[in-house]
């Protein structure tokens, strides 16, 4: 790990000010990808702000008809919620009890790994994310690979997620990280069925003809035979396109079994 | 160079380190806390977990300064060689460890699994809870047999 300066902050606007004072920052939430990347030295800011010191980042609070869960709160506290049970269930299953510790939402989120568990509980439950600027949709938030809709120094402060009417996320983990090779969650909302799939592509994206069909047909059966283009799916040592083409298919038929 | 106050077993310590000093760094170097061990380096291993404000954490992946104000527990913390905590008693009782390495961050993490939990936790359940502590030598038998063992024992006390 290079050296660098080691900032803890107490508000959005002394962590903003400092981000633009500063030659090149990154802000540190729970620091479960951030410090392997900085130890791997894949990065070398010069300042590394810690947003620990912010108050009202941390906690779930339930609102009429959604739960507003902290950019701090880690994933072991999301997995213990008792409001959505498809985002607790899925908070459980990101890496490993030590890592659901110490990694919080806000920081999966902005960081935006195309195998990330997170970025499908948004887009599949229409989430909003608010920022010390702004609020941003969820169907706007996730642009590209790591890639979001935060401007530079923008910082993450809390995501909104609407209850659905019924909700499951299924993932093929792979079996040493825990990071989906392919997760598919999929939800009943005000808004009709959504269906958002993480690991397959370069960023979550929404299967919206596999939505089309169960809007009509909410049972694993109808999702056989819906073809998905694979051809621009992720291929690597873990998986081929055509077989993250056919996880796609499986895992939604695994979540819809699960609601049903 | 950054300033941190840190409880450590129950000793405070005030001390100046890097920036970029890993918790597992100021627990080894600074503090010559050896049992907290360091395996791979890159968060997978655990064997350099230890317990921070409460909850099971890797120490390799963690900067020193975001403890700071905190309040750590490692293996040291827990028992002595004459009055083993009763985790350490079942990893001895029921040969879970071999060369021993990974030993110290398993009872760490099994001592929060159980402390978390409010029903006895089964076998697969341990299993799962132990994901991210890697063993290389004795293989998991004996160690969820030990967990179970001492959650038996820590329940009952």
């Amino acid at each position: 790990m290079y050296s660098f300066n080691y900032h803890c902050v107490s508000s959005t606007e002394e962590a903003s000010a400092l981000f633009d004072s500063c030659e090149s920052a990154v802000y540190l939430s729970g620091g479960m990808t951030l410090i392997p990347t900085l130890k791997q030295r894949l990065d070398y800011p010069t300042d590394v702000i810690d947003l620990r010191g912010i108050d009202d980042l941390e906690g779930i609070v339930a609102e009429i008809g959604s739960i507003r869960v902290g950019s701090r709160t880690c994933h072991a506290d999301v997995a213990c919620n008792q409001h959505i049970h498809a985002l607790a269930d899925l908070a459980g299953g990101i890496g490993d009890l030590q890592v659901r510790n110490c990694g919080t939402i806000g920081g999966s989120i902005a960081n935006n790994d195309p195998a990330a568990d997170y970025p499908a509980a948004l887009l599949g439950l229409g989430a909003t994310v608010h920022t010390n600027n702004r609020d941003i949709g969820a169907d706007d938030f996730f642009v590209d690979l790591f890639e979001t809709a935060l401007e530079m120094g923008e910082i993450v402060t809390a995501v909104s997620f609407p209850q659905p009417q019924r909700a499951a996320y299924v993932k093929f983990p792979n079996p040493a990280s825990r990071y989906a090779v392919v997760g598919v969650f999929v939800a009943d909302t005000s808004a009709g069925i959504r269906v958002a799939v993480t690991g397959a592509g370069s960023c979550v994206f929404r299967a919206t003809a596999i939505e089309d069909v169960l809007q009509r047909d909410f049972r694993p059966a109808a999702v056989e035979g819906v073809s998905v283009d694979h051809s621009n799916f992720n291929s690597d040592i873990h998986a081929s396109q055509e077989f993250r083409g056919h996880l796609v298919t499986e895992m939604t038929k695994r979540a819809v079994a699960k609601i049903a | 160079m950054v300033d941190i106050t840190i409880t450590v077993n129950g000793v405070d310590h005030s001390l100046s380190v890097p920036d970029n000093t890993l918790l597992s760094d100021l627990l080894r170097e600074n503090l010559r806390l050896t049992g907290t061990h360091i395996g791979c380096d890159t968060s997978q291993c655990g064997s350099c977990t230890v317990e921070l404000n409460g909850r099971a954490v890797k120490s390799c992946t963690l900067l020193a300064a975001q403890a700071n104000n905190g309040s750590v527990t490692t293996i040291e913390g827990l028992g002595t060689p004459v009055d083993l905590h009763p985790m350490q008693a079942a990893f001895r009782d029921n040969h879970a460890l071999q060369c021993g390495f990974c030993t110290p961050g398993m009872i760490m993490t099994a001592i929060e699994m159980i402390n978390d939990s409010t029903e006895p936790l089964t076998a697969d359940q341990i299993r799962e809870g132990l994901e991210g502590n890697f063993c290389r030598c004795t293989g998991y038998q004996n160690i969820v047999k030990a967990v179970l063992a001492a959650q038996t024992q820590l329940r009952s006390a």
